[in-house]
């Protein structure tokens, strides 16, 4: 038989049982527990009746309040799209330069263009698109393939040696790993490119190298990278004059560049980007090269 | 410890281990072309050991038969020794990856170090090596006293602690070289899960050998939180895991389900991990050790028993609210949205229920860093239910999903409500355990609450701002429309509380090496003559003394 005792600080009975010392009250169950979950049970009941909640086979209860996510979304997105149109219309038809002459559309266009940019292309070239090793900086130095609009927005579309079939292909062969040159050819140019910027040549070279190294420039370097060595933009062959580089511009990543060749990697965003915001790209661009 | 054994006991023990053995070489062969040949070694290799071990000591005598009117409290002993070694390491990698999201360079460029391959080794880690170790550790232990029974044999126990913790060595190993089948809290691949099968099914029928031996006519609440724990935990494990292994040689597994049922059936097992994981079985613990700890009555049996029947009965439906607004249909949101909500009150029940035990006993809350350990864990459970009721509402979730309040969420019931209760519970058992009347030092208990609850604090507070802020620059449009931020801002926004993160966490850590040297010194202490035995039954051996209750 149970037996029951009072505890002495709360004055309730003990429910009689004890287990290793420990015992129970038969304290009733607070007023405010059955209020809560009454509360919680009725706000659970309206919310079915005014909500998708039964399943009936294929089908389901839909709600009184007729509330469906999926509508809600298209909708909602349909919403923003219209609104948004009022000035991402006046991009799209409107030209670069007429556009870039609207300081009402160009801080649209740098709102969004960040937002863009960051998302998209930040990975590669930088939240400040100055780009990094193997990553061109998009706001200083020469273009690789042209600074006008047009040319920044097909690249943009097709990408760099990437799987489009338009793509922009651009390769700096191996020339010392493919053969090409000898290695006594390859430290001669390479003194000679180091000379172009400004740099002093990795050894004392005797006049007699850098002639050869000029010869082997004017022989090997110049179909793409210019006379001058200032580039070509329909090959995509960088500047070698300035001093923005996009492998590193010491003698030891000139002389790997040269010897193991190169051959960067630009996505091709026709697929992934509206031509709305492939054009805000380039405007953001063209923008963030006019005052970086 | 195997002298307890009896000889029978010991051919026993050696059989498994055979068997064992046997299964280990055949996981070797078949699957020497795969990473299942490595575990197949690996299941060897110990079950070689265990061998030797069981072997050397076949020819000892039969142990006395007075060991019969003591509780069976070995593998208690050594379960909680387990548990505080996965408590380090846990809480070692997870304070480790925390630095990680810091610094995302410390991987070493080796594949094993990476975020992926680690997190797994924390997240198990923690819950399955320390929790799960200390839930079984202490369920021994108190289904023996609240039944007045001793467990029924010697070895199934052995095969319940080893086997489980022979489960976890195989996850967190297979997780570095990179098994897993990508289901979150249930990541080890088929063998594994399968195994867990057998020692589980064993663990259920151990508890319920021992309950049908009780001598209370009653079964006690800390009993029914253990049962929900160890029998739907079987049932989530069995039915989530359900998969067709590319062949016998190999580890990889393809789950039964795909698409939204996948999703679904994995989201109704994790929520339900936390429900009866970490929630039942946890209670359970607070059931025996608050009331024993406060010296004070339960507050209400009928509290116990609506919050017990509310708590199962709710928490079943609640896990699609994981997956708001996503290809789950809307109407089965609107079920786990709406029990969500309905949970909260037998949560706060159960918790209140504690709470008011402490009523009579708030001196030894402030004296006694044990009791105040217990006391900390129920209102962090209080808080993250309230926490967790509240983000499972649609338009609060659509702000807290996939951000860092998640993350807070779980570590305020992890560290503040499960790890809490552990700590306490252990700092409870280890004297009695050892026959000691108090730990090697109270000092070295406080400084590890205080460690513990600074750590908890930064790292919750940490996560719900990081949270926050980053749920709302993920929302924020500008006025032409577009979303103000991008992702990578988000991140920059996000470290300087993931450096307070990381030493939250390291605070932690460091409260749970406290732990583990004072536990140490506790069981190198001399253990005292006068240490009150505590027998199943009072009085002489095989003569059943029946208690005033009955
Ligand atoms: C996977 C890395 C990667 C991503 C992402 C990327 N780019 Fe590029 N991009 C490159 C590389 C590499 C080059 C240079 C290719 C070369 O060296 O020939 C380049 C070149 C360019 C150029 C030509 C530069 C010049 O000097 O002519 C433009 C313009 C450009 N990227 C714009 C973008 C924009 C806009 C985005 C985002 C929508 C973007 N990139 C995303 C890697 C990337
Ligand atoms: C077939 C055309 C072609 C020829 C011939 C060629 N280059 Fe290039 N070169 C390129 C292209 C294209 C790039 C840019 C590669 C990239 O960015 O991925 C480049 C890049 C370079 C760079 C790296 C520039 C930077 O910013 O890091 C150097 C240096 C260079 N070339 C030197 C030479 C020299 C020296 C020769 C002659 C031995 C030579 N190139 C011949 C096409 C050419």
């Amino acid at each position: 038989m149970a037996i029951e005792e009072r505890d002495s600080h709360t004055g309730y009975l003990t429910t009689g049982h004890e287990w290793n010392g420990i015992k129970e009250l038969n304290t009733p169950v607070p007023k405010a527990v059955y209020v809560f979950l009454i509360a919680t049970v009725v706000f659970t009941v309206a919310y079915i009746v005014l909500m998708p909640a039964i399943p009936l086979g294929v089908t389901f209860t839909k709600g009184l309040l007729g509330l469906d996510d999926r509508r809600e979304v298209t909708r909602a997105v349909e919403d923003a799209a219209a609104e948004r149109a009022v000035w991402t219309k006046r991009i799209e038809t409107g030209s670069y330069q007429d556009v870039a002459a609207d300081p009402a559309l160009m801080r649209s266009v740098r709102q969004t263009g960040r937002t863009l940019f960051t998302d998209n292309c930040a990975v590669c070239h930088g939240t400040d698109a100055k780009g990094g090793h193997g990553y061109p900086s998009l706001v200083s130095g020469s273009p690789l393939w042209g600074s006008d609009a047009d040319s920044i927005a097909e690249t943009i579309r097709v990408g760099i040696n990437a799987t489009h079939p338009k793509t922009r292909v651009g390769q700096m062969l191996a020339f010392g790993r493919d053969g090409i040159l000898q290695r006594a050819d390859v430290d001669n140019v390479l003194d000679y490119v180091l000379t172009l910027s400004g740099q002093p040549p990795v050894r004392k070279a005797t006049p007699e190298q850098l002639a050869a190294g000029k010869a082997t420039f004017a022989a090997q370097c110049v179909s793409c990278h210019g006379e001058d060595g200032k580039g070509k933009a329909d090959l995509g062959a960088p500047d070698l004059t300035d001093r923005h580089w996009i492998y590193g511009g010491d003698a030891q990543s000139i002389l790997t560049t040269i010897w193991n060749g190169r051959q960067g990697h630009m996505p091709s965003w026709e697929d992934r980007l509206s031509p709305v915001d492939r054009k805000i790209l380039t405007l953001y661009l063209m923008d963030l090269r006019k005052s970086p | 410890m195997i002298g307890q054994l009896t000889k029978n006991e010991r051919q026993n023990a050696l059989a498994i281990l055979i068997a064992m053995a046997v299964g280990g070489l055949v996981m070797t062969i078949g699957g020497r072309n795969s990473l299942l040949g490595v575990h197949g070694g690996l299941v060897l290799m110990i079950a070689v050991v265990g061998i030797f071990a069981m072997t050397a000591t076949l020819k000892l005598p039969d142990p006395a038969e007075d060991r019969l009117n003591a509780y069976y409290d070995d593998p208690t002993k050594v379960g909680i020794i387990i548990s505080m070694v996965w408590a380090v390491a846990g809480l070692f990698v997870g304070d480790w990856i925390a630095w990680l999201l810091v610094f995302p360079d410390l991987t070493f460029d080796a594949a094993w170090a990476s975020f992926g391959r680690l997190r797994p080794v924390h997240t198990s880690g923690v819950i399955f090596g320390f929790g799960g170790n200390a839930l079984i550790a202490t369920s021994f232990y108190v289904v023996q006293r609240t039944c007045r029974a001793r467990l029924p044999d010697q070895v199934t126990p052995w095969f319940v602690l080893f086997g489980y913790n022979l489960f976890c060595v195989i996850a967190a190993t297979g997780y570095l070289m990179g098994v897993t089948q990508s289901k979150e809290y249930a990541e080890p691949e088929w063998y594994a899960d399968l195994w867990l099968v057998v020692v589980w099914v064993v663990y259920f029928l151990l508890y319920l050998r021992t309950l049908s031996r009780r001598k209370e006519p009653h079964i006690y609440v800390a009993n029914w939180y253990y049962m929900a724990f160890i029998l739907v935990v079987a049932v989530l494990h069995i039915v989530n895991n359900l998969a067709v292994p590319v062949s016998f040689g190999s580890e990889k597994a393809y789950s039964a389900f795909s698409g939204v049922q996948d999703a679904m059936t994995q989201w109704w097992y994790g929520h339900n991990a936390v429900a009866f994981f970490l929630t039942a079985g946890f209670l359970g613990m607070l059931y025996y050790y608050l009331p024993v700890r406060a010296g004070r009555p339960i507050y209400s049996y009928r509290m116990s028993i609506i919050s017990f029947w509310g708590i199962t009965f709710f928490y079943m439906w609640a896990g699609s609210h994981h997956l708001h607004y996503t290809a789950l249909p809307q109407w089965v949101q609107t079920l786990g949205m709406t029990f969500s909500v309905m949970l909260l009150v037998p949560s706060w029940a159960s918790a209140g229920n504690a709470l008011m035990t402490l009523n009579g006993a708030w001196d030894k809350v402030r004296d006694d860093a044990t009791l105040r350990f217990m006391f900390v864990a129920a209102v962090f459970y209080g808080l993250s239910t309230f926490e967790g009721s509240f983000m499972a509402i649609r338009a609060v979730n659509s702000l807290s999903h996939y951000t860092d309040w998640t993350v807070g969420h779980v570590h305020a019931g992890a560290l503040g409500w499960v790890a809490m209760i552990t700590f306490g519970a252990i700092y409870a058992s280890v004297p009695w355990l050892w026959k000691q009347d108090r730990m090697y030092s109270a000092k070295l208990v406080e400084v590890h609450f205080w460690l513990a609850v600074a750590g908890t604090l930064i790292y919750v507070f940490a996560m719900w701002n990081s949270g926050i802020i980053q749920g709302l620059m993920w929302r924020t449009y500008n006025d032409s429309g577009t979303l103000a931020y991008s992702f990578i801002e988000s991140l920059v926004a996000m470290r300087p509380y993931y450096i307070a993160r990381a030493i939250g966490g390291l605070l932690f850590l460091l409260g749970a090496l406290v732990g583990c040297y004072n536990i140490w010194m506790t069981i190198r202490m001399a253990p005292r003559e006068s240490a009150k035995a505590d027998r199943p039954e009072p009085g002489a051996a095989g003569a059943p003394v029946l208690q005033p209750g009955e």
